[in-house]
């Protein structure tokens, strides 16, 4: 037999498995809604209304503490975020010229994806690597430490690449 | 089993991690296979080990010998050398300004010697994924010791007479804190750690949760214990995967044991702990915020009292202490409260950590008795300022804190010398500021923090945050006039004094501090439209200096926006209507040619 299903419908299926793993209550919001960006990517209106039934409350309350924390978003990111860390430490070494410079090389605006939709760049708070400052991250794992501003256009290519 | 010959320590913090420490400790297990040694010698991957800023450093023990910035080849070379041959490699050593080689310089460089070590102790000494090793260090002797020893008074007494203050910003007395919550009414009762370690600059808590993941379980059980509690949480910021990694594996382990779980050490007491993930929310750090996110609702503080020892979790009387809190509480337990009080001063007993960051030479971590000068903190452990710059000031206390001009270093730290200073003690930051920041540009720079994560419950701070910034922006884009200082001032007290939480009535204290010590850098942007310090972009211009340009055009290749014009071998100049400041051509220059001067 073929599979059916769509991509949508495997995603959603997904997150139902995760709210029945955890027997999930309305305190567990966050979790859910974590595992649910997780999933998707960012949290569209659709996904809220689902966790908020599947939740049993409202869909409004869902927006609410969507919009409350950093870490959500309600708009697609790139497939290769790039955080620059903007906390006091990395600021004082000129954290703002890499991040500028990143914006510069993308032609992107802060948080939107490029075009092509491999990165988005993000002004983060601190990613306690204060001794290594300016820290960039990229995706979730790969840090780059001392940066300058020059140091950007390489960091870009080799995750170009890794698209090909 | 063949017996261990070598033992090396090798610092996976975030710092070494992000030097490559991953790839040097490849290089290490190859080499140790190649020649057969991998069934004597152990490679332990330990939490941070503090400095920073010589990474990856590892320890080979039991010489003790200290081996700094590694790399691949390094390693290979050690393992060659050192473990066949006993033969200690050089290059690799810390070497002192002086120029002499410190092999064991965990013993006796001053970045270490210094320091004394208590809620970091094990951070950096052992495998924190290996319960076992926490055990060898006396872990959960103090959980052992208070169950069977002690009634929950007498921890509670112990720790009221220890003096401990909560070490996440207030210094709220920790023992007081334990009593309130224990004489509450209520069936259920609350532990959480508050590990929302969210000021910039401060990342000591992440340290103790990579390094040392059981202290902070320990702590909380003896909590509960002394309390009446069966439930802890820790709240952890998301953008600390490896600490929650950590964590997972350190309470499944824990259960395993029995230290944590239903009767635990074969008392009546049960005790169980979840993890709870932040979603990215600076007010979070607030306890009563915090609660509301634990709760699965918008991390927003609410009025006080009741304060969470009242009314908590759920409504149910809460603990909430601080991961540093919670590591010096097993330490004390096991040698009482006369020896945490012998350690530290009258008011601030035991020690402190701080993160050195900014423009100091030694970054890292470090935990220091209270009541040590900020002179010996930054110059005798922090080896001074790393630019060759003068220091000029050190920010403490990340956006709730404020600026200490350097005039002011013979200053002892403790939470009531820096408050007086118009500072807090906070997380344990320490930023250090050299003669090319600027005062009103930092000032701005905490207000721009505030205003973003200011929740906007309440009006002060929603508000009057964002106003003070509009006054800032405009001082620094060389509009400001001397009416603004005024009403940045009556502006900041009222903030400060109608604000519901924390957040909102430490915000206006970076502006505050900075225009107490240094209202003639506010006063050179509002009057004579300069910045000392040449940071403040609109009121800089980029000049070439005719004598040192050869005229190589790498200044104008570089630049992103056309303004430097110049033939090859020609003086350039720069148009300033069109230059953005953005620095690259300063960068490039190798005649030092450009520089920015200010009117």
């Amino acid at each position: 037999m073929q599979d059916v299903c769509t991509t949508g419908e495997r995603l959603f299926k997904e997150l139902d498995e995760y709210i029945k793993s955890i027997n999930a209550t309305p305190d567990k919001l966050i979790s859910v809604l974590q595992k649910a960006q997780e999933i998707f990517g960012y949290l569209s209106p659709q996904v809220q209304q689902y966790i908020a039934d599947a939740l049993n409350i409202p869909a409004s309350q869902v927006y609410g503490v969507v919009t409350f924390y950093n870490f959500f978003s309600t708009t697609p990111k790139g497939k290769v975020q790039i955080k620059v860390c903007l906390g006091t430490a990395c600021y004082v070494k000129g954290a703002d010229r890499v991040f500028e410079r990143f914006l510069e090389e993308l032609g992107v605006e802060p948080e939107k994806p490029t075009k092509d939709g491999q990165f988005s760049v993000h002004a983060v708070r601190c990613l306690g690597a204060c001794s290594m400052a300016p820290v960039v991250l990229v995706g979730e794992k790969d840090f780059y430490g001392r940066m300058k501003p020059d140091m950007v256009p390489r960091i870009i290519a080799k995750y170009r690449e890794v698209k090909s | 089993m063949p017996l261990t010959t070598s033992t090396i320590l090798i610092c996976a913090g975030g710092a070494c991690i992000s030097s490559g420490e991953t790839s040097v400790k490849e290089a290490l297990q190859r080499e140790i296979k190649k020649y057969g040694l991998d069934e004597v010698v152990r490679i332990v991957e330990t939490g941070c080990m503090g400095a920073c800023s010589l990474g990856p450093i590892m320890v080979i023990y039991p010489e003790g010998v200290f081996y700094q910035k590694l790399t691949p080849q390094a390693a290979v070379k050690i393992v060659q050398e050192h473990l066949l041959k006993g033969r200690i490699v050089q290059e690799h050593l810390y070497k002192m300004p002086t120029g002499e080689v410190i092999p064991e310089a965990m013993d006796k460089l001053p970045f270490f010697a210094k320091q004394v070590k208590i809620a970091t102790r094990n951070v950096g000494y052992i495998d924190p994924g290996n319960i076992e090793e926490y055990i060898a260090r006396d872990g959960y002797f103090a959980l052992t010791k208070a169950l069977r020893e002690m009634t929950p008074d007498q921890v509670v007494e112990e720790i009221k007479r220890s003096g401990l203050r909560g070490r996440g910003g207030a210094g709220f007395p920790t023992g007081l804190k334990w009593e309130l919550t224990r004489k509450a009414k209520g069936d259920r009762k609350y532990v959480v750690c508050n590990a929302d370690e969210g000021d910039p600059g401060a990342f000591m808590d992440r340290s103790v949760l990579e390094g040392d993941p059981h202290t902070v379980l320990e702590a909380m059980a003896i909590a509960g214990y002394a309390i009446g509690a069966q439930q802890g949480y820790i709240y952890v910021r998301a953008e600390y995967p490896l600490a929650i990694e950590r964590l997972e594996t350190a309470i499944a382990q824990a259960k395993e044991y029995g230290f944590l779980g239903q009767n635990i050490l074969d008392s009546d007491f049960s005790f169980d702990i979840e993890i709870r993930i932040g979603a990215g929310a600076f007010v979070c750090g607030e306890e009563t915020a915090l609660i509301a996110s634990i709760e699965g609702k918008r991390g927003q503080p609410r009025v006080k009292p009741p304060y969470p020892a009242q009314s908590g979790v759920w409504g149910c009387p809460t603990v909430i202490n601080n991961v540093e809190t919670f590591a010096c509480v097993p330490p004390i337990i096991i040698k009482g409260a006369e020896w945490f009080r012998s350690i530290g001063t009258p008011n601030s007993p035991g020690t402190k950590v701080f993160a050195l960051a900014g423009k100091i030479t030694n970054t890292g971590l470090v935990e220091v008795p209270m009541g040590i000068t900020l002179r010996e903190l930054l110059y005798e452990i922090g080896g001074g300022s790393s630019t060759g710059k003068k220091i000029k000031a050190v920010q403490t206390g990340g956006p709730s804190g404020g600026c200490i001009p350097a005039e002011y270093f013979e200053t002892p730290v403790d939470y009531e010398s820096l408050q007086k200073l118009g500072a807090i003690m906070g997380s344990g930051g320490m930023i250090v500021m050299d003669e090319d920041d600027c005062m009103v540009d930092v000032a701005k720079f905490f207000l721009e923090f505030t205003v973003d994560e200011s929740c906007g419950k309440c009006t002060p701070c929603r508000e009057g945050t964002r106003q003070m910034l509009k006054i800032l922006d405009k001082i620094t884009s060389g509009e400001g006039t001397e009416e603004d200082l005024e009403e940045l001032e009556r502006l900041g007290n009222i903030i400060k004094d109608t604000s519901l939480c924390g957040l909102g009535q430490t915000a206006p204290n970076p502006v505050l501090s900075t225009l107490r010590y240094y209202r003639h850098e506010y006063e050179a942007h509002v009057k004579e439209k300069r910045c000392p310090a040449l940071r403040c972009k609109a009121l800089v211009r980029y000049v070439i200096d005719s004598s040192k340009c050869v005229g190589c055009t790498a200044c104008a290749r570089v630049c992103p926006v056309n303004a430097i014009s110049g033939e090859l071998r020609k003086v350039h100049s720069i148009d300033n209507d069109v230059c953005i400041r953005c620095g690259s051509c300063i960068e490039v220059c190798r005649f030092g040619a450009i520089s920015k001067v200010s009117p």
